[in-house]
């Protein structure tokens, strides 16, 4: 009897708990807005959200407070990312998705919230948009893109007997890969004890982004192996790394050490590495840019934001990931780390078309960029597999440059893990 | 007993029968329901996964998609076709090593001296704990930095002294070596600690008298403390097998990329599954490796077994 008693005030403290509870939460659901949340953005490398940007946010939306999780990789945030979409839980309201493994995640639309708004159709180019679109749900809001320029230290080349301001180096490079092979290898004749380019799998980044269908056709097939284009480029860029590089992985702590020493003197330069480069090497203070890129011009990566349905807070998350992807942050974006804007209506705005960076000595970034974005003429399909097939090749670029293969036997063992993919 | 004489209400009689059976059930199962709990949250978390993980190797499975068609053993087929597989293989068992065995080492050694008389005795058993509680993290990220080829603090300290740089990432076995040097770190002063708490267990007029038969420091180590200490180092070996072989985030972190190096050079099974699993989304064949790592490091353990018995039933080498 004693404890049927206990048992019913139990029971009785718990409905009137839960009843509670509900109050509470029918109280708070009728103003939803002034719940303070904390929103968390997982991005990667540099994408110029600085912390004063997340706290113009906050004084718009006092309610929502922004964290940032920067990973060092796309790598790392690539590997987080699947990880925790396998999980169900774990992964940030808004998360950033480079352009390479965009593919990967277009197989799974329904983790995704819909981005598409009335006003935001038009925002952004069209091939960017089409790229995170999956039957009309778009996944990803567009951040950045990549038009490729060179990026170059002038005081090594003027030692080496070449030309040092930007329309000088410009001129210097105009022309095909095997131009700027060949003026690397003057410069490197001259032995001024600085590489012509940092990496063989930067500079293979460079040439893959010049082919519609580089890895993959249209339909996913997979041809990397077979195409005879990515052997020879495969073949030529590591010839040429021979003498003119640097010999450093991209993104390795030797080659962000190799950046703040100024070890080589060119390397391509989407425009999302110019944070990249400032960040690394603070004390280097006599790198430019030139208005070129070899064979015409070049896209490399850019990323989206995503706010995967897994969140809490999804109509905060895409309220922030459509804010932050608006022209206007994306054009201070740009003043702060280079990233180059994905939205049409920037590209005409005084902010961004007069935009200097005090680090690269003052260039007319915004006059540069623009005319980069113009000369991309070449949309390369990127399919599922894209990602794993580049680290596969990246692997064997790697691998001749740390001498532990020949071309040959490298090519070759690129192409069983290719196959391996299947 | 005839007590069939003594009138006892019906109601009484079956309570007291209940209360017997009550009784002989508590003898009977109580002891097994003391252990269950063990048993329950083995069953829940390793039985279940273990054999789940065993169905989602025999099918088609992606990662976010899941359950595909039934494949029967070409996940495994498959994956014991491929080179990176077996480098993956060679990887972790060189690392275990490589590992390990430096590991037991120095952990019996310094277990030993923190066993003799030494003055502030806390102070110094809780130090050697000290690389335990740092985030494997942050002990990967600074040892990464610090086995940079060019510009890391081992290469230049080498450098200075006249010795050509170390390949810490290129060459396959000074990659080991590095990883060693993490795991080292970490866990050589865990086992320590556990070797010391065995040692303290050792009855010490066994020590006394020995050396009261003459048996010197050294000898009174091998012969007395190393035998005596059997049980302690059995556990600590399999542990340490288990934890060797399951290696992931000092080889992940190691480089940017977290994929073993270019030629797979530090690519550990854990981070082949990792790459298969949640690189190329490939669940079924991660699965598969999950059940061959399992094997793998059941017949390794098993080995150890078998040589930590020896090693500890000897006494010690012949007179």
């Amino acid at each position: 009897m004693n404890r049927f008693k206990r048992t019913g005030s139990i029971l009785g403290g718990a409905i009137a708990a839960t009843l509670l509870i509900a109050g509470c939460a029918t109280g708070t659901t009728s103003n939803t807005d002034n719940t303070p949340i904390t929103l968390t953005l997982a991005t990667f490398n540099k994408f110029g959200y600085s912390d004063s940007m997340l706290a113009q946010y906050h004084t718009l939306h006092p309610n929502v407070t922004v964290v940032q999780n920067i990973a060092a990789t796309s790598q790392a945030a690539q590997d987080n990312m699947f990880a925790k979409l396998a999980a169900g839980s774990g992964l940030g309201d808004v998360e950033a998705v480079e352009v390479d493994w965009m593919p990967k995640l277009k197989q799974y639309p329904n983790l995704f919230v819909d981005l598409n708004t009335a006003d935001t159709k038009t925002r952004w180019l069209d091939w960017k948009s089409a790229a995170a679109t999956v039957n009309g749900k778009l996944i990803g809001a567009g951040t950045d893109i990549g038009p490729e320029a060179i990026c170059y230290r002038s005081e090594p080349l003027v030692k080496a007997g070449l030309a040092g301001d930007p329309a000088g180096v410009a001129k210097l490079l105009t022309g095909d890969w095997n131009n700027y092979y060949t003026v690397g290898q003057q410069f490197a004749a001259k032995k001024t004890g600085t590489a012509w380019f940092d990496s063989a799998g930067a500079t293979f980044q460079g040439l893959a982004n010049q082919y519609s269908n580089f890895f993959e056709q249209n339909d996913g097939t997979v041809v990397a192996t077979t195409n005879p284009d990515v052997k020879a480029a495969f073949t030529s860029v590591l010839t040429a790394s021979s003498t003119n590089s640097a010999h450093l992985q991209e993104w390795s702590t030797d080659w962000n050490a190799g950046l703040a020493n100024g070890a080589w003197a060119t390397m391509l330069c989407p425009s999302w590495m110019l944070g990249v480069i400032s960040g690394n090497g603070p004390k280097v203070t006599d790198w430019k840019i030139a208005n070129v890129f070899p064979n015409g011009g070049g896209n490399w990566g850019g990323s989206y934001l995503t706010v995967p349905t897994q969140g809490k807070h999804t109509a905060a998350a895409k309220e922030l990931a459509l804010w932050l992807t608006a022209p206007a942050q994306q054009i201070a974006a740009f003043t702060t780390t280079g990233n180059y804007p994905s939205q049409v209506a920037a590209y005409t705005d005084p902010a961004l078309t007069g935009a200097m960076n005090p680090y690269f000595n003052n260039a007319p970034i915004g006059q540069i960029f623009s005319d980069r974005a113009k000369a991309v003429k070449v949309t390369p399909y990127k399919g599922v597999k894209y990602a794993a097939i580049m680290q596969a090749v990246q692997d064997g670029l790697t691998r001749v440059e740390s001498k532990k293969q020949t071309i040959d036997a490298s090519w070759t063992q690129v192409v069983s893990d290719i196959k391996a993919l299947g | 007993m005839t007590t069939s004489t003594f009138v006892v209400p019906e109601r009484t009689r079956s309570r007291l029968a209940f209360r017997e059976s009550l009784g002989r059930w508590d003898v009977r199962f109580s002891p097994y329901l003391f252990v269950s709990p063990f048993f329950i949250l083995f069953a829940l978390v390793g039985l279940f996964p273990l054999l789940y993980t065993g169905w989602v190797a025999v099918h088609q499975w992606d990662l976010l998609g899941g359950q595909g068609k039934w494949v029967g053993f070409d996940n495994f087929t498959f994956v014991l076709q491929q080179r990176q597989f077996w480098v993956a293989v060679r990887n972790t068992l060189s690392i275990f090593l490589v590992s390990a065995v430096p590991q037991l080492i120095f952990a019996i050694v310094i277990a030993a001296v923190l066993d003799s008389n030494l003055r502030n005795k806390t102070f110094w058993r809780m130090s050697v704990l000290v690389p335990f509680v740092v985030m494997p993290v942050a002990v990967a990220l600074i040892f990464g930095s610090m086995f940079g080829e060019r510009y890391g603090l081992v290469n230049r300290t080498l450098a200075h002294v006249g010795i050509a740089p170390i390949l810490w990432h290129t060459d396959p076995f000074a990659s080991h070596v590095a990883i060693a040097t993490m795991v080292n770190f970490r866990w050589t002063g865990y086992n320590a600690l556990i070797l010391l708490a065995g040692m303290q267990a050792i009855p010490r007029d066994l020590y006394e008298s020995a050396a009261i038969d003459g048996a010197g420091r050294i000898n009174r180590f091998f012969r007395i403390t190393i035998p005596q200490l059997r049980p302690t180092l059995i556990f600590v070996i399999i542990t340490a097998t288990i934890g060797g072989l399951q290696i992931f985030d000092e080889p992940r972190l190691y480089d940017q990329n977290g994929l073993g190096g270019e030629n797979q050079q530090w690519m550990t099974m854990t981070i082949y599954l990792y790459k298969l699993g949640w690189t190329q989304l490939n669940f079924g064949r991660a699965a598969a490796v999950a059940w061959l790592l399992f094997v793998v490091i059941v017949a390794i353990g098993l080995v150890n077994l078998a040589i930590t018995r020896r090693i500890a039933s000897n006494e010690g080498p012949a007179n």
